[in-house]
């Protein structure tokens, strides 16, 4: 009980930290931040319950006034913005991911880079395209075009996903609760 | 840490938290389904008074506030510039202001021991499904705590990583950040089973 909580508390930080620490960058040159990066790690090193909850965690403590979003962004207001249904689908996103590493028998690195596209691609899509459609007043395959914008940072992150949950794999190996 | 709490008293921070949510909720459902250009103007027109209200100081917050939605507001300008429909665009961008800037005056004003406070009424039926308000503040208070620690023991690990690279920090850190992150959980776990467990 107390391990399942801490994990998921501190897992909830380390997508903030993710997000905020300003010299992480993934690509040189390119202002890609490692939140969604860190959505997804919940699901593969956690295992798609805790992951959720750890997402659902974050997001909670971000609509109750803390700044922990990428750029320091938080608030209410955040859920009211363009990018409201990429923050909903963020806990599904990291439950697929996790689900993928858990229920299948495939290496953990090639397992946590499917289930991060998957979750971190296929699903986050589908809940962040509708979201843009609505606040910004498009139809569903215009947001799909502007929502394109994320993709190619996010084909990055999936890759980092995989090859980051295999490292882990490899130096602690207990750590990975999603195989556990 | 820094909340999004202005560091000044206002008239609205008097209003209690519940008060505040459920008159968001009330004009944020009102809002959306509006599309005409008159009754958008009126809502950010009444908007930009409730925050002129309180002072130009937390006028001047709340347009900071608004800051992180320039990039949408350029889509939209452009885009609707292209298929030359600019009042449409306009009522869009006006009604994703609006509505942004209603939820942020939420959370200006509120502190955060007032929100989470309110959490823990509403959360106290969900008790009887397994999960006792206690675990959820405990949650909360880990979460806050352990932010800026695992901020700082990154930030550490960025400056180390100068020190020996002409190149700057890249992914490369972030498998470091969650093992700090994991090795923080178990000792964190094992010192509250140490004094009681949960």
């Amino acid at each position: 009980m107390e391990r399942n909580v801490t994990h998921i508390a501190l897992f909830a930080a380390l997508i903030a930290v993710l997000g905020l620490v300003p010299q992480i960058t993934l690509l040189s040159g390119v202002p890609i931040t490692a939140q969604s990066l860190g959505v997804m790690l919940c699901g593969t090193v956690l295992g798609s319950k805790r992951g959720a909850l750890a997402v659902v965690l974050f997001l909670f403590l971000v609509a109750l006034g803390l700044p922990l979003l990428s750029g320091g962004r938080g608030g209410l207001g955040v859920f009211a913005g363009p990018s409201v249904g990429f923050l909903i689908g963020f806990p599904v996103a990291a439950f697929v991911a996790g689900f993928v590493v858990e229920r299948t028998t495939l290496s953990v690195g090639f397992a946590a880079s499917c289930g991060a596209v998957l979750g971190g691609i296929a699903v986050l899509y589908a809940f962040g395209i509708p979201g843009m459609a609505l606040v910004l007043g498009k139809t569903m395959p215009e947001a799909a075009n502007l929502a394109a914008a994320y993709l190619p940072g996010d084909v990055i992150k999936t890759v980092l996903a995989g090859v980051i949950t295999q490292s882990l794999a490899q130096v602690r190996p207990s750590a990975l609760l999603s195989r556990s | 840490m820094l909340t999004l709490t202005v560091p000044f008293e206002t008239a609205l921070h008097r209003i209690p938290a519940g008060v505040k949510l459920a008159a968001l909720a009330a004009a944020t459902l009102i809002l959306v389904p509006q599309s005409g250009l008159p009754v958008l103007i009126a809502a950010a027109v009444m908007t930009a008074a409730i925050y002129l209200s309180q002072g130009p100081r937390f006028a001047f917050y709340g347009l900071k506030m608004l800051r992180p939605l320039w990039p949408f507001l350029l889509i939209l300008t452009g885009w609707h510039a292209w298929t030359g429909d600019i009042p449409r665009g306009a009522g869009i961008g006006l009604k994703m202001l609006t509505a942004v800037a209603l939820a942020n005056l939420v959370t200006m004003t509120t502190r955060l021991d007032d929100m989470i406070a309110l959490v823990e009424r509403l959360a106290a039926p969900l008790a009887k499904l397994g999960l006792p308000p206690r675990i959820l503040a405990v949650a909360i208070a880990l979460v806050i705590r352990f932010t800026p620690v695992l901020m700082d023991k990154t930030g550490q690990l960025v400056q180390a990583w100068r020190a020996r690279s002409h190149r700057r920090a890249n992914w490369r850190l972030v498998l470091p950040a969650t093992l700090m992150a994991l090795d923080d959980a178990d000792h964190v776990a094992e010192a509250l089973r140490a004094r009681g467990g949960l």
